[in-house]
């Protein structure tokens, strides 16, 4: 496919270009896509935990209320961005782009199936990590340029809960690079491969679970939004945004919510790679083994589950305290993976690394 | 090779407005996130040069953690920018003989002999986060661990220093919660139903 286009495109275009060109139809083919299931998430989140607190849901727009993101988008399309008196109104305009770039350029070194990926970089794990820190200036400079105390004390909130819990993420990256020996994402889910049982969850179910946590509060989600709360400081970092201003955060915040969740299956659930590996008898019919065998579509189904889980998370949980948030992330979760790690550094050292 | 040196050139452009940027703009949020700019665009230069472990430790830690922590602390204070203008004439040419002797200074390092290396014949490892985590962990584990203690023995004096007990602030002990036992907290009383003549 994308070879067909280089010759077509080779034909009348110098190779540089050609190569540009690629590129920017690669990040298209994976930004509409992206953008699409942002505002899908936002429709099912509504629709489920609507169906956990027995109401009925969007159902207006379209069948079942399945036009809603459109509606939604067209309203905030259509709203005016209202930029506060005595704001910095650069900075205030620059901070929504400042905290999408990140979350959607990340995506760059997602592999989505076996060589399905924008950039294959060896050190895609870093590359994550370095660009996932990128994020918070976003909410910050919005919290900080647009005058307004609640903003400012939820950029601060914000921006100290994403910088603690950067560290136990990275501590649980640090259990899976051992265990693949690979900092690329592509390498990762291949070490996974064989079965169930050879995915990383098991070995690393500590780190698995710490790294989900630590994502919840990354994205600023419930139960850890409390830059957020509304009873204290009315929306957040994002008070005085009105319009695409505001649906810019928002899209943002969907979109790292997509990437924690694909990277929670990437690193522990093995990413692309099937369940049902090693069942010969099912990956091996002609019809049903598309499915039952390896695919993009298992990764879709394990990201679906992970925001499944952070839809739930919101509908069940109370909201966390703000000193409890903090005891959380660095009195429970960080010596929960540096321990974990010394007992993998000491499997893997004594021998064990097949089984680990 | 045109391509990567018009990307070259880009960015060296970006980094050298950066760090003009940040030494002459008056807001001092505006000259932190221009340090920010010219931090991501030095570690965008090292991806070029294939350095690619070094450069996204540098976003990883500088932009990423440090320069966080800068921009708290600035926008934090209520800083009045008219007294940083005052004097700007009077402090100028001793700015400007400082920068001169550090200038001299770096080009006589660059030209010493430790720099003068002729190009590596072997080609480049292809993973050099790989290269270096051997370098590291082998031959210069030693001095590795000693920076790594020393950096950690600076991290925890820094809280004891700063550490200060307030015996009056009230805190949650969540274990102690936890194991609250209902005898704790609630008390059954056994007592006769009353009637209306009591009453």
């Amino acid at each position: 496919m994308m070879e067909i286009l280089a010759n077509f495109f080779g034909a009348f275009l110098p190779v540089w270009m050609v190569t540009l060109l690629l590129i920017l139809i690669k990040v298209v083919a994976i930004v509409l896509p992206l953008i699409l299931l942002v505002a899908y998430a936002t429709y099912a989140e509504r629709k489920i935990i609507g169906f956990m607190q027995v109401r009925v849901g969007p159902n207006r727009v379209g069948f079942k209320g399945l036009l809603q993101p459109f509606a939604d988008m067209f309203k905030l399309i259509f709203k005016e961005i209202v930029v506060p008196a005595k704001s910095n109104r650069f900075l205030f305009l620059i901070a929504p782009l400042l905290a999408m770039g990140p979350a959607f350029a990340a995506w760059a070194v997602i592999p989505f199936s076996d060589g399905m990926v924008l950039a294959d970089v060896n050190a895609g794990l870093l590359f994550l990590l370095a660009l996932t820190s990128l994020g918070i200036y976003g909410v910050i400079i919005a919290g900080w340029a647009s005058n307004s105390k609640y903003a400012q004390l939820s950029a601060m909130r914000l921006g100290a809960q994403m910088v603690s819990y950067e560290i136990a993420m990275g501590f649980a990256l640090v259990g899976v690079l051992m265990a693949s020996g690979s900092l690329n994402l592509g390498d990762i889910v291949r070490a996974q491969s064989g079965s169930v049982f050879s995915w990383f969850v098991w070995p690393l179910f500590g780190l698995f679970v710490v790294y989900f946590i630590s994502g919840v509060a990354e994205t600023n989600r419930a139960p850890f939004d409390v830059a957020e709360g509304e009873s204290e400081i009315v929306a957040g970092f994002h008070v005085e945004y009105s319009g695409m201003a505001f649906s810019i955060f928002f899209l943002a915040e969907y979109a790292n919510m997509w990437l924690i969740a694909a990277l929670t299956s990437l690193l522990f659930l093995g990413g692309w790679l099937s369940p049902f590996q090693g069942l010969t008898f099912l990956t091996d019919t002609p019809v049903i083994g598309l499915f039952f065998g390896d695919g993009i579509h298992w990764l879709l189904l394990k990201a679906s589950f992970f925001m499944l889980l952070f839809f739930w998370f919101r509908a069940t949980f109370p909201r966390y305290r703000y000193d409890q948030i903090m005891r959380l992330g660095w009195k429970i979760l960080i010596p929960v993976t540096l321990v974990w790690i010394f007992a993998e550094g000491l499997a893997i050292a004594l021998g064990w690394k097949p089984w680990l | 090779m045109i391509f990567e040196q018009i990307i070259f050139y880009l960015f060296s452009a970006v980094l050298i407005a950066a760090a003009v940027g940040m030494v002459t703009v008056r807001n001092p949020v505006y000259a932190a996130l221009c340090l920010i700019l010219s931090f991501f665009t030095s570690a965008a230069l090292w991806l070029l040069l294939e350095a690619e472990f070094l450069g996204l430790v540098l976003v990883l830690v500088y932009v990423g953690a440090v320069m966080v922590l800068f921009l708290f602390v600035i926008m934090m204070l209520d800083l009045n920018t008219d007294p940083l203008k005052e004097g700007f004439a009077k402090y100028a040419p001793v700015g400007f003989g400082v920068a001169a002797v550090i200038a001299v200074e770096m080009i006589m390092v660059l030209q010493s002999a430790p720099f003068q290396i002729a190009a590596p014949t072997v080609p480049a490892p292809e993973n050099n986060t790989e290269a270096l985590g051997m370098i590291l962990y082998t031959d210069y584990v030693y001095p590795f661990e000693i920076a790594a203690v020393i950096l950690v023995v600076a991290i925890m004096a820094a809280i004891v220093l700063t550490l200060r007990r307030r015996p009056d602030s009230r805190k949650q002990d969540i274990s102690q919660q936890v194991q609250v036992k209902r005898a704790d907290r609630v008390r059954l009383v056994k007592m006769k139903s009353e009637t209306k003549e009591q009453a």
